[in-house]
Order: structure tokens, then C-alpha cells, then sequence
């Protein structure tokens, strides 16, 4: 579904994303993992077209989508949250949620049924939704679930979920994850799931892809990935030390 | 038929009685009140949502010089001349708008370009003068009473002509409101990236309520020129006319939609009140108390008059950042795609 071939992005003399290729293959779950700053959020927004790459290709079904506007990549089926979620704080919850749904689909629904389909997403995450409730006074995991929310108003095939789960404890941690799994299994989306605690996502994930300092040095099962030397060293080294 | 209804209702009553009962000098500051409230509204399209231009000088220059301009040299009636001024302060928009949004030009770096703007209008007009007359100004060639050249020397025609105006400002206010609009704007203005992530293209809905915007107030310009006959570039374009704009509408309130009305009825009958009770005795004194009075007001109620009311009215309700000018501060945020 997803294929991304040589993809690289320079920060002034800094490499954040060096040479990375991988594909997504349609319905699985892709764990993106690596320690901080090991690049997962910039690839999120190389694809979800808020970055230009500096080089390499990223096709969807087939078709070009480096360098989109991230308007564009959206309504080609690309959905994607913020690790810092970004609420719009004027708006309602269920405004936050109707934009997404109408404008995903440029604007070619009806505001009403853009409400609609507001409402099922709110309710598939378990926010409120009637028109009052608003994004004020929202903790660190209702205001994930805005951002799952709107990003699955927009109905994306592809959703890039960048969650990093600092800020949840163990348990909603579990309940996040069972939601990714959700969505996948009922809505049939296909997920690229961001992560640096391992433990999580392991569950959940069909494959997995490990980054470190922008490079890839892992592709395989969870299982596998948990003995790789290279992985355990960069990785599972510094997380445990 | 709540209060709001009434309000409007006597509103309306009070509009339509008043060319009979009113005074001629009366019916005149009524008049300008309208067409600056239908301008300032104008402005407000794009204030409300943080984008603050200080070039709308510019756009009124522009639609109020080209209408007149092609009348005295060609003869052009201003049914043709106010929708090529239109279209000219539509080009200006572009040229300017349309870097400015994709290079991210926002906060305090579009209120310079828009600033820039505007004055190199005033200054072409008074380089031109061969042509505009420069700062000596520029007369319409009057031709008395006709539709034709859109003169009216009565001054009932004109009311007639600017209460339209006034409520096609208010309309063009409440289309925004009634589609999703406002929300895509609202979200635009607080957080560009996250507005793009969710379809929005943010580029698009910016030019569009820029180009409006612009439009209107070019017509607010040409409207004003065929009134008062008389052009000067010191009153239709450059940063004194901005800044005017941009005040009346942010003492008004640029959150309501009467807000930037109220804006110019205020301002308006503030200066002539001034002007009248000083007389020439103490020349700028008046214009130092304005300033003050208007210093004054857009301190204490950040949200403009009609706003602060309305939030007393209900408490709470209203909750919009207290600086109106610097909802995103940063410029150009490159990095802020991050995270
Ligand atoms: N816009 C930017 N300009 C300059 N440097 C950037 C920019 N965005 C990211 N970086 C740098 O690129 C590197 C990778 O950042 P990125 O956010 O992709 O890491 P990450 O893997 O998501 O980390 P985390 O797990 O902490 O979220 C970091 O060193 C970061 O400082
Ligand atoms: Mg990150």
C-alpha cells in the first residue's frame, strides 16, 4: 500500500532521516520504533506532507506522494496525529472532529453528514460528543483521542498514528493500543504505529521497523526484533539502562 | 422573537425613518458612518482570525481611484469603473497574499508587508499627480444628478446606497458563520500544520477570504469617492487610512458582527464631536484625545465594545486571547511540523 525508497531529510548539516526505505503492506499494523530523536516523527511528516523530503520516493497504491501538500496526501487517504496533540482550543470537540470529516473529504459531503460521521468517530475513541463539549481541561489521553478522532473523520485508508505514549500510565496505555487494534480490525485501516516503549506496542503490532540516529537498522517480526543484537544494543540498551 | 430580534427590528424602523426626520448634516455623518462600518467590517473578515492587514489602505485606494480616474479621463461610467478598481485591488491582494501565505508570513511580519503595502499606494498616487492630482487630491467631474455617472447630489440616494452596502457587509460576515468556513479559519489561524493534516487547504481558504475581503473594501472605497466627490491620497490609501481601519474595527469588536460597526459609529461621532466642541481654538487637541480615548479602549476591552458587552451579557461565553494582533507570533514556522 505504502512504499518508501531511499527516503532522506537534511536539517541544515543534520540528517534526521538517512536512506529509508520500507513498505506498508495493505490491513497490517507497522510498529515504527527507535529512541528519541531517531527520526520516526520527522518520516511521519515526510509522508503526511508537512516536511519536503531532501531525497527518495514515498508512493501510495502506486502513486507519487513526495512533496504533496499535506492537504493532498490527506485526501489521498492519509490520516496522521501529532505526538503533542494539537487541538484546535476555539473549536468544540465535535467542531474539531466535523472539520476533519468534511474538509478530509474536500468538502464534498454535506456539513451535516460531516457531523454524522463526527459523532461515530468521537464515539469510537469514547469522547463525548454532544456540541457543547469542549477541549478545554482535556488531559494528556483525551486529547489523543481528539487527535485519533480527527485524523479517522477524515477516513483514511493509511493512518499514521504517531503516539509515543508519554504521559499515560500502564493502563491507558493497554486501552490505546486495544484501540489501534479497533480500528484496524473494524474499520480495516491500515496502521504505521510510532513508539519508543517497546512493551506496548509488541502486542499489537504485525511488524516492526527499528530506527536509530535516522537510519534503519531492523525490519522483521516483534519476536525477532527483541533478539536482534543491533536492535537490543541502540534500543532496548538504553531503554533498560 | 427573542431580544435579539427586537434589537434589530427598531434597528431597521430607526434606519428607514431617519432620511426624513434627520437633518441634512446629520444624514450626512450617518452616511459616512455606514459606508466606514461596511469597510471596517470588511477588514474584520480577515481580523477575526488573527490575519491583520494594514494594507487595506491600499485596496481602498485603489477602488476608489480607478472608478474615478477612467470617469473624468474616459468618460468610463462607474458601473464599469468600480468592478475594474474591484478587480485591481483583487490583483494587489494576490500579488501580495499569495507569498505571504506560502512563505508563512504571519503576526507581526504581515502586518510590515501589509503596512509596506498600502503606503506604496499613497506614494504612486502622489507620484502620479500629473494624473491624480497628488496631494492636492482629485475632483470627479460632476455632472449632477445621474445613474449613469452613479452621482446623486441629494443625499438620500447615497443613504439609500449605503445602509445596501452596509447590510451586504453584515451578509458577507454571516456566510462565513453559516458554512464550516469560520471553523476552517478558526483552525487555519490557531494551527496551520494541524489544519493542512486534516484536508484543509490552508492556502486556498486564505487567498479566498483575503480576496474577499479586499473586494469589499475596494467597493466600500469607489462608493465613498462617488459620495463625498473629492479623492485624496492621504484619506483613501497609505497607513493613516490602515491604521484607522484597523482601530475603529478592533475598538468595535472584530469578534461580532456588529463589532466593527459600532467601531465606526463611535469613532466617527467621537471626531466630529471633538471637532465641533473644540472648534478651531486648540487645533489637534481633538485628534489627541481620540487617540487616547481609542489607547484607552482597546487596553480595558481587548474583545472591542460590542464584544465586552456581549461577554457581560453572558458571562464566560466568550473566551478569545486578550492580544488580538499576535495569535501566531512566530513567523514563518518551518520547524513547527514536528512533533
Ligand atoms: N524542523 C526541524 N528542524 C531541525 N531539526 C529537526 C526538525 N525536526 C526534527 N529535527 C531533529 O531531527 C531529529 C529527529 O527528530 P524526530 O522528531 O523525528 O525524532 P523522534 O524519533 O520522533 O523522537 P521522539 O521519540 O522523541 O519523538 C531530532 O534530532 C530533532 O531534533
Ligand atoms: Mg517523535
Amino acid at each position: 500500500m505504502l512504499t518508501v525508497e531511499g527516503l532522506s531529510k537534511r536539517f541544515g548539516g543534520f540528517l534526521a532521516v538517512n536512506q529509508v526505505s520500507f513498505d506498508v503492506r495493505a490491513g497490517e499494523i507497522l510498529g515504527l520504533i527507535g529512541p528519541n530523536g531517531s527520526g520516526k516523527s520527522t518520516t511521519f511528516n515526510l509522508i503526511a506532507g508537512n516536511l519536503r523530503p531532501s531525497s527518495g520516493s514515498i508512493r501510495l497504491d502506486g502513486r507519487e506522494i513526495a512533496g504533496e501538500s499535506a492537504h493532498v496526501v490527506c485526501h489521498q487517504g492519509v490520516g496522521r496525529t501529532f505526538q503533542i496533540p494539537r487541538p484546535f482550543r476555539k473549536l468544540s470537540l465535535l467542531e474539531n472532529v466535523t472539520l476533519a470529516a468534511f474538509y478530509g473529504e474536500a468538502g464534498r459531503i454535506s456539513r451535516l453528514d460531516a457531523e454524522r460521521r463526527a459523532v461515530e468517530a468521537l464515539g469510537m475513541v469514547g469522547l463525548p460528543s454532544d456540541a457543547a463539549a469542549s477541549t478545554a481541561g482535556l488531559g494528556a489521553a483525551a486529547l489523543k483521542k481528539l487527535e485519533l478522532a480527527r485524523a479517522l473523520a477524515t477516513k483514511p485508508k493509511l493512518l499514521l498514528a504517531d503516539e509515543s505514549l508519554g504521559g499515560l500510565d500502564r493502563a491507558e496505555m493497554e486501552r490505546a493500543a486495544d484501540m489501534l487494534l479497533d480500528i484496524r480490525n473494524r474499520l480495516g485501516i491500515t496502521i504505521i504505529w510510532v513508539e519508543h516503549i517497546m512493551g506496548v506496542l509488541m502486542r499489537v503490532v504485525d511488524r516492526v521497523i527499528v530506527l536509530d540516529h535516522g537510519e534503519k537498522i531492523f525490519e522483521g517480526k516483534p519476536g525477532a526484533a527483541a533478539a536482534d543484537p543491533r536492535v537490543t544494543e541502540v534500543y532496548l540498551g538504553k531503554a533498560q539502562a | 422573537m427573542n431580544l435579539n430580534h427586537v434589537l434589530w427590528a427598531v434597528g431597521l424602523a430607526i434606519l428607514i425613518a431617519l432620511p426624513f426626520l434627520a437633518p441634512p448634516y446629520f444624514l450626512h455623518l450617518v452616511i459616512q458612518i455606514l459606508i466606514w462600518a461596511f469597510i471596517y467590517t470588511a477588514w474584520s473578515l480577515m481580523g477575526r482570525f488573527g490575519f491583520v492587514s494594514f494594507g487595506h489602505g491600499a485596496f481602498l485606494g485603489v477602488g476608489a481611484y480607478v472608478p474615478a480616474l477612467l470617469w473624468n479621463y474616459y468618460g468610463l461610467t462607474p458601473w464599469l469603473g468600480i468592478p475594474l478598481g474591484v478587480a485591481g485591488a483583487v490583483l494587489l491582494a494576490i500579488v501580495v497574499g499569495y507569498p505571504c501565505f506560502r512563505r508563512r508570513v504571519v503576526g507581526h511580519y504581515f502586518a510590515l508587508v501589509t503596512l509596506a503595502l498600502s503606503q506604496v499606494v499613497l506614494l504612486s498616487l502622489v507620484a502620479a499627480r500629473d494624473i491624480t492630482g497628488g496631494s492636492l487630491g482629485f475632483t470627479q467631474k460632476a455632472v449632477g444628478h445621474s445613474w449613469y455617472a452613479l452621482q446623486f447630489p441629494e443625499k438620500g440616494y447615497f443613504y439609500v446606497i449605503a445602509v445596501l452596502l452596509w447590510l451586504a457587509g453584515l451578509a458577507a460576515w454571516r456566510s462565513i458563520d453559516r458554512g464550516i468556513g469560520r471553523e476552517a479559519l478558526e483552525a487555519i489561524s490557531e494551527d496551520e500544520d494541524a489544519a493542512a493534516a486534516v484536508g484543509i487547504d490552508v492556502m486556498r481558504q486564505k487567498m479566498r477570504v483575503t480576496i474577499v475581503s479586499a473586494a469589499l473594501t475596494a467597493v466600500g472605497g469607489a462608493i465613498y469617492g462617488q459620495y463625498v466627490m473629492y479623492l485624496n491620497p492621504e484619506t483613501v490609501s497609505g497607513i493613516a487610512v490602515s491604521l484607522q481601519i484597523v482601530f475603529a474595527a478592533i475598538a468595535g469588536g472584530v469578534y461580532s458582527l456588529l463589532g466593527p460597526s459600532v467601531g465606526s459609529l463611535l469613532t466617527l461621532s467621537l471626531t466630529e464631536g471633538l471637532r465641533v466642541w473644540f472648534g478651531t481654538d486648540y487645533i489637534g487637541a481633538a485628534n489627541t484625545i481620540y487617540g487616547i480615548l481609542l489607547v484607552l479602549c482597546i487596553i480595558f476591552m481587548p474583545q472591542g465594545i460590542v464584544g465586552s458587552l456581549q461577554g457581560m451579557r453572558r458571562r464566560g461565553a466568550i473566551a478569545k486571547p486578550l492580544v488580538t494582533l499576535d495569535r501566531q507570533s512566530a513567523t514563518r514556522r518551518p520547524s513547527s511540523a514536528a512533533q
